[in-house]
């Protein structure tokens, strides 16, 4: 299994190494999702503190980054794959980031944001906004303004290398706490069974 | 009654003929996953989940329909059986759409239990996201086909226990579907005596109270146990049983 340990090689072990910033470079991300997961680590409550002093919080929907930027160690990604932005932020994702983790029910699984993988996306365009009320909105061709749906939502792990998984709709702190403390100390996520569930 | 006596994972172990090798695991503490079965129930070797090695052979066989017999030697959990019955929930998960975050048995569902409980983290396979409907003409109950696993329970409990066989299952493969009566809705089933025994058995989410929503549904089994107890022995002792306990 993928641990941080084995991917930070020289940087944890070399204790000569004046390091700019010893801390350890995490990011989360939100794609297709409800930001619910978000919530929950926020949750966190006071431990959010513990964390602040082990890691810099590099990227994040709740810090004003704008790039997803380099050499990031742990990338928490909620959400499924659901449009053409969500596509490429995975891609920089994956190739800036040393673990990636699938952050919750919708990026594990698809969960809610893929019920409308039942529909045909014209069907689901038309019938959400095209036959509604009002002016039809943005959003049916890529016009760069608003990112084009993809034909079908997709589970993370389907569209990048994914290092673990965090189920739950939200993972609650616990969980959270349980599998981001093991990332941090470089060990693998083994979450117990009652931390396993989805949903 | 003759003993017999096999093996389990290098134990010797002794039952009594006639005993299912589900039976026999069970009573030496040792954990076997299963979703078609239910004590009270005909074994039906569906859902493969009990699946366990023959040692002599390598052979995979059910252990719910399999008779345990003299000089049996078994694997419950070789490294190839959890790899399948990863598998197997995996492929179960990916065939319907099972979304546990919007389902009236979130948190009380076996096979969302078994797939915890086995460590499937996430699932490997394409979603196959089928067109499935809902039936809920039903005045006490409705049926969501995107949740039902096609463990016939319902089929089973209907015929054997309620003896009303208002249940039964149409097509083939990942095509098949519980009906009721001839495909008829369940609302204008003239077989149906609304017992809710099906509602009761169902694993999953797919068999519900009308009514309940997200999380709300619990299940009872121990009535199955009261009833067949009552008709064979003229005993009633209540058992517990179902989704009451759960998490």
């Amino acid at each position: 299994m993928t641990t941080l340990a084995t991917k930070r090689t020289g940087r944890k072990a070399d204790k000569a190494e004046p390091a700019v910033s010893s801390k350890i470079r995490l990011a989360t991300a939100w794609l297709g999702g409800c930001s619910g997961c978000h919530m929950s680590f926020l949750d966190l409550d006071e431990k959010l503190i513990d964390l602040a002093e082990v890691v810099d919080l590099v990227y994040s929907p709740i810090a004003d980054v704008k790039e997803f930027p380099d050499h990031v160690d742990v990338t928490l990604v909620e959400g499924a794959v659901a449009n053409v932005d969500h596509l490429e932020l995975a891609e920089q994702i994956r190739q800036r980031s040393k673990l990636v983790v699938s952050f919750g029910d919708c990026a594990v699984t698809g969960n809610v944001t893929s019920l409308r993988n039942k529909f045909p996306l014209e069907d689901l365009l038309t019938k959400v906004y095209h036959e509604g009320p009002g002016a039809v909105p943005r959003g049916g061709e890529y016009d760069k303004i608003v990112p084009a749906l993809i034909p079908r939502v997709l589970p993370l792990h389907q569209v990048i290398e994914v290092d673990a998984f965090i189920p739950g709709c939200p993972p609650d702190p616990e969980r959270i706490w349980a599998a981001v403390s093991a990332l941090l100390a470089g060990e693998p996520v083994v979450l117990p069974e009652k931390m396993r569930m989805f949903g | 009654m003759a003993v017999i006596t096999m093996t389990i994972n290098d134990e010797l172990v002794s039952g009594v003929e006639g005993q299912s090798l589900l039976s026999l695991i069970r009573e030496q503490g040792i954990e076997l996953p299963t979703l078609c079965h239910l004590e009270g129930l005909e074994a039906r070797g569906g859902c493969r989940l009990c699946l366990v090695e023959m040692q002599s052979t390598q052979r995979l066989l059910p252990a719910c329909t399999t008779t345990a017999q003299e000089g049996m030697s078994i694997q419950t959990h070789s490294e190839r059986l959890v790899r399948y019955r990863r598998m197997i929930l995996e492929l179960l998960f990916a065939e319907r759409n099972h979304v546990c975050a919007v389902c009236v048995m979130n948190g009380r569902c076996e096979l969302q239990d078994e797939a915890a409980k086995i460590g499937m983290d996430h699932v490997r396979y394409d979603y196959l996201v089928p067109e499935l409907p809902m039936d809920a003409t039903h005045d006490k109950f409705a049926i969501d086909h995107n949740r039902c696993i096609l463990c016939t329970r319902c089929v089973s409990v209907c015929d054997s226990v309620e003896g009303a066989h208002t249940w039964d299952v149409m097509g083939r493969g990942v095509n098949s579907r519980v009906i009721t009566d001839l495909n008829q809705p369940w609302g204008s089933s003239r077989s149906c005596t609304s017992c809710g025994k099906c509602v009761q058995v169902c694993p999953t989410g797919a068999l519900a109270n009308k009514g309940s929503t997200v999380a709300e549904m619990v299940k009872r089994h121990d009535f199955l146990q009261w009833i067949l107890d009552g008709r064979e022995k003229k005993q009633w002792v209540m058992h517990n049983g179902g989704s009451e306990g759960r998490r």
